[in-house]
């Protein structure tokens, strides 16, 4: 397995915060990573970090193979990586379908081609997208009206319909109906196995991350705390430590 | 209803033909529609879809004005001494001369008009939601001001170009509320394409939530550069007709009168609803015919009427005409819900 994603030594502080301290994750191509930590241990900053929404003190960063952590975002965004928010963004204004034609990979195209209309191919793949994440009945709603989970679910779809290399996920499963979960867990899983789509996830839901991810890290205090399979993560007495509270 | 639609279209088209002989003596009046149904159209493009609220739009106008009148000059005549009011010469222009250089005129103000709104761009994009206005707005002023200070271009007392060739000026009425209407229309035709293709979801994007649009790869700047470009190069040339319409023109009250035009584009485009390809162009109808009815029996008022509607616009009505039809018709703009039909290879939840 190559490594997509490495990131070296990072550290980034906010004033006085230490938000990250040399962290060194890496991401393997093809597979399901996982992030895991408590509340503000320094996860969302890390995905920051890494899609560049801002510069980090040190480290570096890198996206097959090549250094990113100098460019801004959307640079990063065209070769490929590219993340959910943890706050959905979605065009409100527009139904379901608009939202979908909008993510297609303007990186792969020329200026000729976006100024011409959608083709008919390019309708059906956001239908069957959207049929793929269960919101097909809604596709001419005004995004806006959709509820949080359902939100959820399109920017997953949008996500899927920008053909990216890596996805970086930001709990994509809170606030959705827990009976929902099991199919997007499925979902997920299907998007990494079908479209070769690697993910690298923050979630806080145990039972999600476990069923899914080939390796998880676990950051703690803005550190990197463990390390391992899911296995070997419920069984590290330093990471129940972290989550109950034992410092 | 796809019946009806071309012959809506044609019923309009004749109309738009017809209309400066169905009412003789509001020729200019009607020319002067088209101007805000321009302006009002391509402001939308970055006002209303690109959610890049310019109140520097006007600048393009008085740029557009000054660079065809000034290539217009220059086939026959050096521009310096043509603009010098002290030197008292009097200067003819030949059918050919006249024609030829409005039309070279025009088409370099629309190209370069284009070029500055793309270096503008460069500087301003960086602005977002009022900074933006506010920093388009300076640039308009600033603009004004260089212009009416130097000397080459006729300084304060602006330029006085060629009247219509011929002896009857109902003629130049006539020729100016066609090239107008030709211009409007070509803008038109060009829009209602421009809005079904992906660069204008992609600006639509922007508008919603410009972070979202970066962080899915759009080339966010070129696509603002891009459209700005384009409605400056149809206000660059709607402002050189509006130059050799008038014959005469100075900087700031004509070319680039920020508190006017500069606003009523503006208001023409809330008016009607933005961000719709109708709404401007009614917007704009509607403002007019207001100015010119507050003009007539309101005269000593007319700008306290106008202002009202501007503040009851701005205040109660921000979505504008289209914008309200939207709210209470959702599904005349195609939403609703729909059953799923069976696609294939695919289980069903």
């Amino acid at each position: 397995m190559t490594k997509i994603i490495e990131v070296n030594g990072v550290s980034k502080s906010y004033g006085g915060v230490k938000a990250n301290t040399d962290i060194s994750i890496e991401v393997e191509k093809g597979g399901i990573t996982g992030l895991i930590g408590p509340n503000g241990s320094g996860k969302t900053t890390l995905f920051n970090s890494i899609v560049g929404y801002h510069p980090i003190d040190s480290g570096s960063i890198k996206f097959e193979g090549q250094e990113i952590s100098k460019k801004p975002v959307q640079d990063i965004a065209r070769l490929g990586l590219l993340r959910t928010f943890q706050q959905t963004r979605i065009y409100g204004d527009m139904n379901c379908v608009e939202n979908m034609l909008i993510s297609m990979p303007h990186r792969k195209m020329t200026i000729r081609e976006a100024f011409t209309t959608n083709t008919r191919a390019d309708h059906d793949r956001a239908e069957h997208l959207l049929d793929f994440v269960g919101l097909y009945e809604k596709r001419f709603l005004r995004s806006g009206s959709l509820s949080f989970g359902q939100q959820k679910l399109l920017e997953f779809a949008m996500a899927l319909m920008n053909e990216p290399t890596v996805l970086l996920l930001d709990e994509p499963t809170a606030g959705i109906n827990p009976t929902l979960i099991n199919g997007l867990i499925d979902r997920l899983k299907r998007a990494n196995s079908e479209f070769g789509i690697t993910l690298f996830i923050i979630e806080h839901n145990m039972r999600v991350i476990m069923n899914m991810a080939d390796r998880i890290y676990c950051l703690a205090h803005g550190e990197l705390l463990a390390a391992g399979s899911p296995t070997e993560i419920q069984g590290d007495q330093r990471v129940v430590d972290a989550y109950l509270g034992a410092h | 209803m796809t019946i009806l639609r071309p012959i809506f279209y044609l019923a309009l088209l004749a109309f738009i033909i017809a209309a400066p002989f169905i009412a003789p003596d509001f020729r200019t009046q009607l020319a002067t529609l088209w101007i805000f149904i321009i302006l009002s159209m391509t402001w939308d493009m970055t006002g209303g879809q690109m959610g890049y609220n310019s109140l520097g739009n006007i600048l393009f106008y008085g740029a557009g004005m000054y660079i065809a009148a000034v290539v217009g000059i220059s086939i026959a005549y050096n521009v310096g001494e043509y603009t010098n009011a002290a030197g008292g010469g009097i200067y003819k222009f030949t059918d050919t001369q006249y024609f030829l250089g409005m039309a070279l005129g025009l088409i370099a103000a629309g190209v370069l008009c284009a070029g500055i709104a793309w270096v503008l761009g460069y500087l301003l994009f960086g602005l977002r939601g009022p900074y933006f206005a506010i920093g388009t707005l300076g640039a308009a002023i600033a603009a004004g001001e260089l212009v009416s200070n130097w000397e080459w271009v006729g300084g304060g007392q602006g330029i006085a170009l060629p009247v219509f060739p011929g002896d009857d000026y109902e003629n130049a009425k006539l020729f100016f509320y066609y090239l107008f209407a030709v211009t409007g229309v070509v803008l038109f035709i060009f829009l209602r394409w421009f809005y079904t293709t992906r660069f204008a979801a992609a600006i639509n994007a922007i508008r919603d939530d410009e972070e979202k649009a970066e962080a899915m790869g759009l080339h966010t700047l070129r696509y603002k550069l891009i459209t700005w470009s384009i409605a400056a190069f149809f206000v660059g040339i709607a402002g050189g007709i509006s130059g050799y319409q008038l014959i005469h023109f100075e900087p700031l009250e004509t070319a680039f009168q920020t508190i006017n035009l500069g606003i009523f584009m503006v208001v023409c485009v809330l008016l009607g609803g933005k961000g719709t390809l109708w709404g401007p162009i009614i917007g704009a109808i509607l403002f007019h015919v207001v100015k010119e009815v507050t003009w007539n029996y309101l005269l000593g008022w007319q700008w306290v009427a106008l202002g009202a509607l501007i503040v009851i616009t701005v205040v109660y009505f921000q979505d504008g005409l289209m914008g309200w039809l939207a709210r209470v018709k959702p599904e005349w703009f195609g939403e609703r819900v729909t059953e799923k039909p069976a696609l294939a290879g695919e289980p069903a939840e």
